[in-house]
């Protein structure tokens, strides 16, 4: 399997992937004075003690780690919307509840670099977990929805880490359908499933969701 | 002016330039939310990471990024005495991050080269993408490969089977070739309403993308979605 490159699907490596999420926006409350940094990526400041500042969260975690900073858990990081969303996560087995595209990693990073500053640091992080394994487990439900048929998928409120988990038996899985449904097609010899399950266009749905309605 | 820093010469620490003339890239994405070169620049290389074949370089934004890189370092030297560490560390990430970037970018166009070489070469289109460096990395990377595959293998064999490109020569197409499988495919999602997509010839599969939304298509139907910077790969 390694060896049809061609058909290889790219995957970006986990640090790529926390590489993308350093770009996020984190609000900090700085104890230094420092004037606005005039920066490729932007400009951000002025700093001034005590005074929320937003920044990228590679800026702020480089001044965490000097102890230049506080940071302000993001909203959707305090214990209430956390156990909010694994409840809804929960009740709702069909979707995703919306999350920050890259909350896995951006939580990883605050957890790892500025714990002190959550209060319930535990707390968090076991919310977060299990909200994981509960969006993983869905992941996992969908694909078994994937098959001949499915030419598009719809991936409402998906996160970075998710699809990056998911691409490569996704990706693998509708090329042989794809390839497979092209070689029948080419003979010309619908089984007798394959007309039962493909009467006519209109019955094709529009599209497959991982969440169908 | 903002001059800050501290640097009494009031050090120009903008952008240089980059802000107004990236219209090209800017297209469909909406006036509040103009992209700075670094956005552009992590797109175009998830597009390039994710999309099967070559896309077109980005020669405008390639250069656009060099410049402010080499401003920015030039920057830091001059003002390194009258900055502290940490600033000085924090506009040292600043370009490292953009180094990091660009590199990918190049670098995956490199393995994407070195994996379709010979198809690249043979095909106008796609060699048309290429930067002049990188089609002198593609001619010297075949025949580099050519006297390899000669030297070792091809040539001791009959002259029916010496081509690198047919499995032999009673083949009727070049059969030795690697091409992208274009039939593949990709995450993707667009920022504004595409309306309802068409999927295949028949029209019988079409797709409503909605704004954020992440798709997965096939890459044939969409990619010139990506070429006009419709949608972006994820």
């Amino acid at each position: 399997m390694a060896g049809q490159g061609a058909s290889e699907p790219a995957l970006f490596t986990e640090l790529e992937v926390e590489f993308m999420a350093e770009d996020e926006s984190i609000n900090i409350v700085p104890n230094v004075r420092m004037d606005t940094l005039n920066m490729i990526c932007g400009d951000y400041g002025p700093f001034r003690p005590q005074i929320p500042v937003t920044v990228p969260l590679w800026l702020g975690i480089a001044m965490k780690k000097r102890s230049k900073c506080r940071i302000q858990p993001p909203d959707w990081m305090s214990v209430e919307r956390l156990s909010e969303v694994l409840e809804m996560e929960r009740e709702a087995p069909r979707e995703f509840q919306p999350l920050p595209f890259h909350y896995v990693e951006i939580a990883k990073l605050l957890l790892d670099n500025a714990r002190e500053d959550f209060e319930n640091n535990y707390m968090v992080q076991s919310l977060l977990e299990d909200i994981k394994d509960v969006r993983w487990d869905k992941v996992e439900k969908g694909l078994k929805n994937l098959s001949g048929r499915t030419h598009a998928v719809k991936l409402k409120n998906i996160s970075a880490m998710e699809v990056n988990r998911m691409r490569t038996f996704t990706v693998r899985a509708l090329q042989s359908f794809f390839k497979h449904d092209n070689d029948d097609m080419m003979k010309q010899t619908p089984t007798d499933s394959d007309s039962q399950s493909t009467p006519s266009s209109s019955d094709r749905l529009p599209r497959r969701t991982l969440r169908p309605r | 002016m903002d001059s800050g820093n501290g640097s009494e010469d009031g050090t120009p620490w903008g952008r240089g330039d980059g802000q107004g003339d990236d219209d090209d890239n800017n297209r469909d994405w909406g006036l509040k939310d103009i992209p700075n070169d670094v956005e552009v620049l992590k797109r175009v290389w998830r597009n390039e990471k994710s999309a099967p074949e070559i896309l077109a370089y980005e020669s405008l934004l390639v250069e656009r990024v060099q410049e402010q890189i080499a401003n920015m370092e030039e920057n830091i030297l001059a003002a390194a005495e009258s900055l502290d560490d940490m600033m000085l560390s924090i506009f040292e990430m600043d370009v490292n991050r953009l180094m990091f970037l660009l590199r990918a970018y190049l670098r995956v166009r490199l393995s994407k080269i070195d994996k379709f070489a010979l198809h690249v070469m043979r095909t106008a289109d796609l060699w048309d993408r290429l930067s002049p460096q990188e089609q002198e990395y593609a001619s010297k990377f075949v025949d580099v490969l050519s006297k390899h595959m000669h030297d070792s293998v091809l040539g001791k064999l009959e002259k029916e089977y010496e081509s690198m490109m047919k499995q032999a020569a009673s083949s009727e197409e070049n059969d030795m070739i690697v091409e992208p499988n274009l039939d593949t495919y990709v995450f993707c999602r667009s920022k504004t309403a595409l309306g309802t997509f068409q999927l295949d010839d028949k029209g019988d599969e079409t797709v409503d993308m909605m704004p954020n939304d992440l798709y997965i298509l096939r890459y044939r139907p969409v990619r010139n979605l990506i070429e006009t910077d419709r949608i972006e790969l994820v």
